[in-house]
């Protein structure tokens, strides 16, 4: 059981670049925190540095209280699960889990005990045991990635998109298993994906990096609901939310669309006429009738999901492009108008430069 | 070329590295730098004094008629066994490229001449063309040709020259059947649909798609006449009748070891390093990337 | 193949069965020769057919050998061979892991100096510094030696360009689960890379050994007392004497006693070997 904290830490690479510019945060015991972000963000880079594998440029990082920056990934009481499994294709199964536990020399009666209790808990079943990765399905491998994980009992979990090699649908089945493992074994737990999905259903917590800075840190109702920036408004949400450049009204009380609709506007406390970028979620957009507050779109094209369906469509002077989600099916085509408004409490005001939400 | 993810720096990698270096500098590098100082040299008859002479040597040899007869036999005899090596391994590889059943019963006959050692390959021809037994003398006499290579110059070069190109033709097919096995059969098929013959497809398709492996194995049929063949001239002719069949390598362990003479040699030595190094030069920048198997 | 054309399938074997012949010829008569006794193998013309002197020439060829060429049997020149060619194959392998271990894993100072160091051994043949390579040998005193026989010819660019290779394409996720479950370089080098190299390995064994078992130009070299010659040397001796007495039924059994390891091992090993010839030449 353990705490993870990351200090002010940075990352420069021999070759000048900084992939990390420093972060905070201060992982509690037993929590579930995800790092997401587009490829590319640091979020590997932050995951690897936690691992021992990587090393600290600046900053420290410490778990329970204790500074590990020098310390060999093995000294650190943590395990991790890899993107591609990294299982040794020599190796058995067995021997798959039990290689770390030997190195540390654990006496065979002990190894075998955690072998088998950690394969009951992954339902791997012993005939499995004592075959080669290469004789395993995906699914199957990612259990042993995870089992060698398990077995080490260590403090900390750390997980470098370990779904993301598998199909979809087994996607959403590991999915959940490694939520219910990880909420039974109550390990403090760091996973990095750049599906925003996975970590909106998996962490306590989600930190959201862009070009190694760290975005938002929350939970994922927070950062659904209140978007720190652009950027995470556009990363958290799917269909990802609609932007258009607006203008606060004269009574700061309204938001003037760029076709010249007004939408109605909560006191935000945003200057009046000031420029902003308007972000409302596709979900939030709903079919309205009458003339005050209400906006035209025209439609472009539907796309039918079962469930609900998508209206593409385009209004105002400058043909803004905007996307409606809707519950059930629209009996409309092509041409028609679809009027809709929005509830105040979801407009979403970012700062054109900045890209920072206004209050 | 290394890892991203590599070992923190140590003393080991030194010690990792030690066997394959100190072996290197110890019987490649100082060897090599030697026989590179002593070609500038000319030692006296009784080894007691030495001399720097710049380029005496070099020019000595330029102006040998031994060493440039030497020259040009052994690019004649590269070039007819690497000719008749690649020739008769690539009509088999086309052959056996085209036969269903019994491909690997054909590959396994063809292959094992090149696990016979030069000198094992020289017997075996020697003695079929004995000139008082062998079986070959014996029918070429019902042929009405007189055969000796003992005394006939020519005959001699024709043994050499048979007895390597036999051994390489295994190397050859092997590579040759591996580059027309690595053309998609779609290419081929394509071609018959558009109408071409056998004869038109190999020579329009397969013959350019595998000339980077022809070309490949030029180079190394050519290091191999040039430095390989050491141990068939040495047991079949002994450079002999009268040099016909002395080709450079002979030459150089001959002048060197058993004529003893040091600078000569050494000069002989660094003109075959120049040559070892334009091949293995000419293999690495034009066809490393090119081969596929 | 596209055409169904009996004729020409018909000719594909035809040749190939030709090509074979004029390959195995020279072996057919080898063995032909070694089953006969030394009278018959002085009369023109030489059999085609085997006769019964096998095990008879079998015994002198590898207990007495011949008498002209010094009298060493067969015997303990296949054990020098053996030796040779052993200790080349596994040393070359050796210290080739161990060097492409150090430069794909470590940064070190001179790393690449090194590399080059290595491969320009590609460029330097026994046969062009035969005299200086003999001096070295013989100043510390290894003439005559197993030693001498094998340790001046395991150094290997190909081997190790071919392990740096493999390496290259083993996953970095590996030595860095190998580091979290503890292991350090020895330990990873031991436990993870050789054996998944151990293919490559044997495909490179297969190879090499081949090469040892023939080597020729330095046995020649570095030996000169009779009991550390190599088979493959004790043929040319044989070969000399021929000049005055030729027992060819010994000769040729000595032969094809020379040519049965290297061939063996390719004609059963033929995977390996097939993947050990390409593998090295790129």
């Amino acid at each position: 059981m353990a705490r993870v904290t990351v200090n002010g830490v940075q990352k420069v690479y021999p070759n000048g670049f900084k992939a990390i510019h420093g972060v905070d945060i201060d992982i509690a015991d037993g929590e579930f925190v995800v790092l997401v972000g587009p490829s590319g963000c640091g979020k590997s880079t932050l995951l690897r540095m936690v691992a021992g594998l990587e090393r600290v440029t600046d900053g420290t990082i410490s778990i329970d209280g204790k500074v590990i920056n020098d310390l060999e990934p093995a000294e650190r009481d943590i395990a991790m699960v890899f993107q591609n499994y990294a299982l040794y294709p020599h190796m058995s199964v067995y021997n798959n889990m039990a290689y770390g536990l030997k190195i540390r020399g654990l006496s065979k009666a002990e190894i075998e005990d955690r072998v088998k209790k950690a394969s009951a808990i992954l339902e791997l079943n012993e005939d499995l045991l004592i075959r080669s990765p290469r004789q395993l399905s995906g699914g199957q491998r990612q259990r042993v990635a995870m089992g060698r994980a398990i077995v080490r009992e260590p403090s900390v979990f750390l997980f470098d998109e370990p779904l993301s090699n598998l199909d979809a649908k087994l996607r959403v089945q590991m999915r959940l298993e490694i939520k219910k493992l990880q909420e039974r074994l109550g390990i403090t737990s760091i996973y990095v994906t750049h599906d925003q999905v996975e970590a909106m259903t998996l962490g306590h917590r989600l930190m959201v990096l862009n070009e190694g800075r760290v975005e938002q840190l929350g939970t994922p109702i927070e950062l659904y609901e209140r978007p720190a920036s652009i950027f995470v408004a556009g990363f958290i949400g799917s269909p990802a939310m609609n932007f258009m450049d607006a203008k606060v009204g004269s009574d700061s009380r309204s938001i003037d669309l760029p076709g010249g609709e007004r939408l109605p506007l909560n006191g935000t406390g945003a200057e009046a006429g000031r420029p902003v970028t308007l972000g409302i979620r596709p979900e939030h957009l709903e079919r309205a009738s009458g003339q005050e507050g209400v906006a035209h779109l025209n439609v472009d094209l539907i796309e039918h999901l079962g469930a609900d369906s998508l209206v593409h469509g385009h209004f105002g002077n400058d043909r803004t492009d905007l996307t409606v989600r809707v519950q059930g099916t629209l009996n409309m085509g092509p041409g028609d108008t679809f009027d809709f408004s929005v509830a105040p409490d979801h407009l979403h005001l970012f700062d054109p430069q900045s890209g920072a939400r206004i209050a | 070329m290394l890892k991203r993810v590599h070992f923190e720096p140590s003393i080991l990698p030194f010690l990792l590295v030690a066997p394959q270096i100190v072996i290197t500098v110890v019987f490649f590098i100082w060897p090599a730098s030697q026989a590179l100082y002593q070609s500038v040299l000319v030692e006296d008859a009784f080894g007691l004094s030495t001399e720097f002479v710049y380029f005496d040597n070099f020019i000595e040899l330029a102006g040998d008629e031994h060493y440039l007869g030497a020259f040009s036999r052994t690019a004649l005899f590269s070039f007819l066994v690497a000719f008749l090596a690649m020739a008769f391994a690539l009509i088999l590889a086309v052959m056996a490229d085209r036969v269903i059943k019994g491909g690997t019963t054909y590959r396994t006959l063809l292959i094992w001449p090149y696990a016979v050692a030069p000198v094992v390959a020289g017997a075996l021809w020697v003695f079929m063309f004995d000139p008082t037994l062998g079986l070959i003398t014996y029918a070429l006499t019902g042929l009405g040709v007189d055969w000796n290579h003992k005394l006939n110059g020519p005959q001699a070069m024709t043994l050499v020259i048979i007895a390597a190109a036999w051994k390489q033709v295994a190397y050859n097919f092997l590579f040759f059947l591996a580059g027309m096995q690595a053309i998609p059969k779609s290419l081929i098929e394509a071609a018959a649909i558009d109408g071409a013959g056998p004869a038109r497809r190999f020579w329009t398709i397969v013959f350019p798609l595998i000339s980077p492996t022809t070309f490949f194995l030029l180079v190394i049929n050519i290091v191999y006449a040039f430095f390989e063949t050491f141990g068939i001239v040495h047991a079949v002719t002994q450079g002999g009748p009268a040099k016909a069949t002395e080709i450079l390598v002979y030459k150089v362990y001959n002048d060197g070891f058993i004529g003893l003479d040091l600078g000569g040699s050494a000069a002989q030595s660094v003109i075959l390093m120049l040559i070892v190094i334009t091949l293995t030069v000419i293999q690495f920048r034009y066809i490393e990337k090119k081969v596929e198997y | 193949m596209i055409e169904n054309r009996p004729w020409v399938t018909f000719l594909s074997h035809a040749v190939l069965i030709l090509g074979v012949a004029i390959i195995a010829f020279p072996i057919w008569i080898t063995f032909v020769a070694a089953t006969h006794d030394s009278v018959r193998m002085v009369q023109v013309p030489l059999p085609l057919l085997p006769g019964d002197q096998f095990f008879n020439n079998l015994k002198i060829a590898l207990g007495e050998g011949i008498e002209g060429a010094g009298g060493r049997p067969a015997g303990m020149m296949l054990l020098n061979s053996l030796v040779m060619a052993l200790s080349i194959a596994i040393g070359k392998i050796v210290i080739s892991l161990l060097s492409a271990f150090a430069i794909v894993y470590f940064r070190f100072p001179f790393r690449m100096g090194f590399f080059w160091l290595i491969f320009i051994t590609l460029m330097l043949p026994v046969e062009v510094r035969i005299l200086p390579t003999f001096e070295v040998v013989a100043n510390l005193g290894m003439l005559n030696t197993y030693a001498g026989l094998s340790i001046p010819l395991i150094a290997s660019a190909t081997a190790t360009f071919m392990f740096r290779q493999v390496f290259l394409t083993i996953p970095d996720e590996l030595l860095e689960a190998a580091r979290i479950d503890g292991a350090g370089p020895m330990r990873f080098f031991i436990d993870i890379l050789v054996p998944m190299s151990r293919t490559n390995i044997a495909a490179l064994f297969v190879i090499l050994f081949i090469y040892g078992w023939n080597q020729y130009l330095w046995p020649l070299l570095v030996t000169t007392d009779g009991d550390m010659y190599t088979v493959v040397m004790g043929i040319k001796q044989m070969l000399e004497a021929a000049e005055q007495a030729p027992e060819w039924n010994i000769i040729m059994m000595t032969t094809m006693l020379a040519m049965l390891p290297p061939v063996v091992v390719v004609v059963f090993m033929q995977k390996l070997f097939v993947k050990g010839l390409t593998e090295t030449e790129k």
